[in-house]
């Protein structure tokens, strides 16, 4: 599974730390996301996937 | 058994609801057919940035886009754009078209959203404006100029990010508001008051305790807005950010239950195959049993994916929605983010960081439980409190700062 981030689009909302937290995390000051695992296991996709799904700045995009 | 899926499913309203609704149906496995109706010319695009990075200018229109076009192609949609849905008829099970023809269904889905609201008669008055649609952000933006003189009416998030705004391209701005304080009714009084600081400390002149009355128009085009209580500001341009009506008019004799949006059961059901999400939807919070409708940017995208979820799920499987809301505001370099509920709770208690460092968290509770929290410019210690708004935990009990 391939992630990409579009961290200016990111506006902090940690939606995607409380979908995937193995898989996400923010950074302490700005709340901007930050990668913990760019090539998460199976039994994460589709906790990755909500993420995406969920993100309200579609800063997320996951393939396929 | 679960029974068969819906053969045919349609969702009207093509913005971050029903694309969470379509994406939702074919990340579950759902292959039947599913037509994605959205009056708007555009692909479904994400609106918070309207009043942000667009308005700025930050961004062009370019970046709004909610998915790129590869995306949603790969979702093998029917996809209407540019096409409003006028009428239903739940017997035949058809959405009438205003292109003429109809689109048949064995479910509905209702992602209309909302419309701003207006003040009466200033629709089609030059510089009045509102905010709610990507040609709204760009004629509004074309306003923004130093020295211009701009009234905005209503002191809701929108309203006070447009104000941030256009102090930002020099404008002279003054917020109206009937409330004591821009956002009091959420905040309360001491971040209403911090973020009131925020905004007069950047040049806007707040008016509060008052309404606009009317916009005073010389050869079609506004110069003031008069008060209620008899002033007039004299304004080049005025924004009306004083909220949104759910856009039910095209539901009306359909049978489907309206109040304020449609009325569905916990589960987002409003009955004889039509279900809602976003804007538009209005359920009994499981937790609280009382009716709402949210208008947050995260509540569309999750209730359509609950709504894909129960669909496929069956009659009688389907899960109640039950939510911590979220909703973040930006203005000036603030981030202001909250989880659950503020408005109507009774006690407010900073438990990190304090207002004069405009950096903080606050616990909002009611009855001694935890109903919200808000945080300015520490999101990733806010989110680390919202446990305590999904348990409505005691005040006291828990690890308060
Ligand atoms: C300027 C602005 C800034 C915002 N900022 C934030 C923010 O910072 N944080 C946050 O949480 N939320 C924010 N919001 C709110 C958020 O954008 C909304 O909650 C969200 O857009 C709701 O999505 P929706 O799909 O339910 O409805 P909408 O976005 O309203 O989409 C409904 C769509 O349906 C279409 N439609 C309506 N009637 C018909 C019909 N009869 N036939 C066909 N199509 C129809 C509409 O044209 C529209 O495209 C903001 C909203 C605005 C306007
Ligand atoms: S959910 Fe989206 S906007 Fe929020 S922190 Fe994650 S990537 Fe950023």
């Amino acid at each position: 599974m391939e992630i990409s981030l579009d961290f200016d689009k990111c506006c902090g909302a940690g939606q995607c730390v409380l979908a995937a937290p193995e898989v996400f995390d923010q950074r302490d000051d700005d709340g901007v996301v930050v990668l913990l695992d760019a090539d998460p296991p199976a039994e994460e996709y589709e906790n990755v996937r909500r993420a995406a799904q969920v993100c309200p700045a579609a800063a997320i995009d996951v393939r396929p | 058994m679960n029974a068969p899926p819906p053969a045919r499913i349609a969702v009207v309203g093509a913005s971050a609801a029903g694309l969470g609704v379509v994406e939702g149906l074919r990340r579950e496995g759902y292959a039947g057919g599913l037509t994605l109706i959205g009056d708007e010319p555009h692909l479904p695009y994400d609106r918070p940035p309207l009043s942000k990075q667009l308005l700025t200018g930050e961004w062009g229109s370019d970046r709004l886009g909610l998915r790129g076009a590869a995306a949603i192609e790969a979702l093998g949609l029917d996809l209407r754009l540019g096409t409003k849905a006028v009428a239903l008829d739940t017997r035949s099970r058809e959405v009438r078209l205003d292109r003429g023809g109809a689109v048949g269904y064995d479910a509905l889905v209702v992602a209309t959203g909302a419309a701003a609201r207006w003040l009466a008669g200033t629709r089609g008055v030059a510089g009045v404006h509102v905010l709610r649609t990507l040609e709204d952000a760009l004629g509004f933006r074309a306003e923004l100029r130093p020295g211009v003189r701009l009234v905005v009416v209503g002191a809701g998030f929108l309203g006070a990010e447009a104000a941030a705004v256009a102090r930002g391209a020099g404008a002279e701005v003054t917020m109206v508001t009937d409330a004591a304080l821009p956002l009091g009714d959420v905040l309360g009084p001491v971040l209403g008051g911090m973020l009131a600081g925020v905004h007069v400390e950047h040049g806007v002149r707040i008016v509060s305790g008052t309404r606009a009355g009317t916009v005073l128009a010389d050869h079609g085009r506004a110069t003031g807005v008069r008060l209620t209580d008899g002033r007039v500001l004299d304004a080049d341009a005025v924004l009306v950010a004083v909220g949104a009506v759910p856009n039910v008019g095209w539901l009306a004799g359909s049978g489907v239950p309206l109040g304020d949006g449609v009325e569905c059961d916990a589960t987002l059901y409003a009955g004889s195959g039509v279900w809602a999400a976003g804007d538009v939807a209005n359920w009994p919070h499981p937790r609280t049993g009382s009716r709402i409708r949210i208008e947050h940017r995260t509540n569309a995208a999750e209730q359509g994916i609950a709504v894909a979820r129960n669909i496929l799920a069956g009659p009688g499987r389907a899960v109640p929605f039950d939510p911590v809301p979220y909703v973040w505001s930006d203005q000036y370099g603030l981030r202001l983010q909250i989880y659950g509920r503020t408005r109507g709770t009774d006690t407010v208690r900073i438990v990190e960081g304090a207002p004069e460092d405009r950096k903080l968290v606050a616990l909002y509770a009611d009855g001694g439980r935890v109903r919200g929290v808000v945080g300015v410019n520490m999101p990733r210690a806010t989110r680390g409190y919202r446990a305590l708004v999904a348990e409505t935990a005691a005040l006291d009990e828990r690890s308060v700062a």
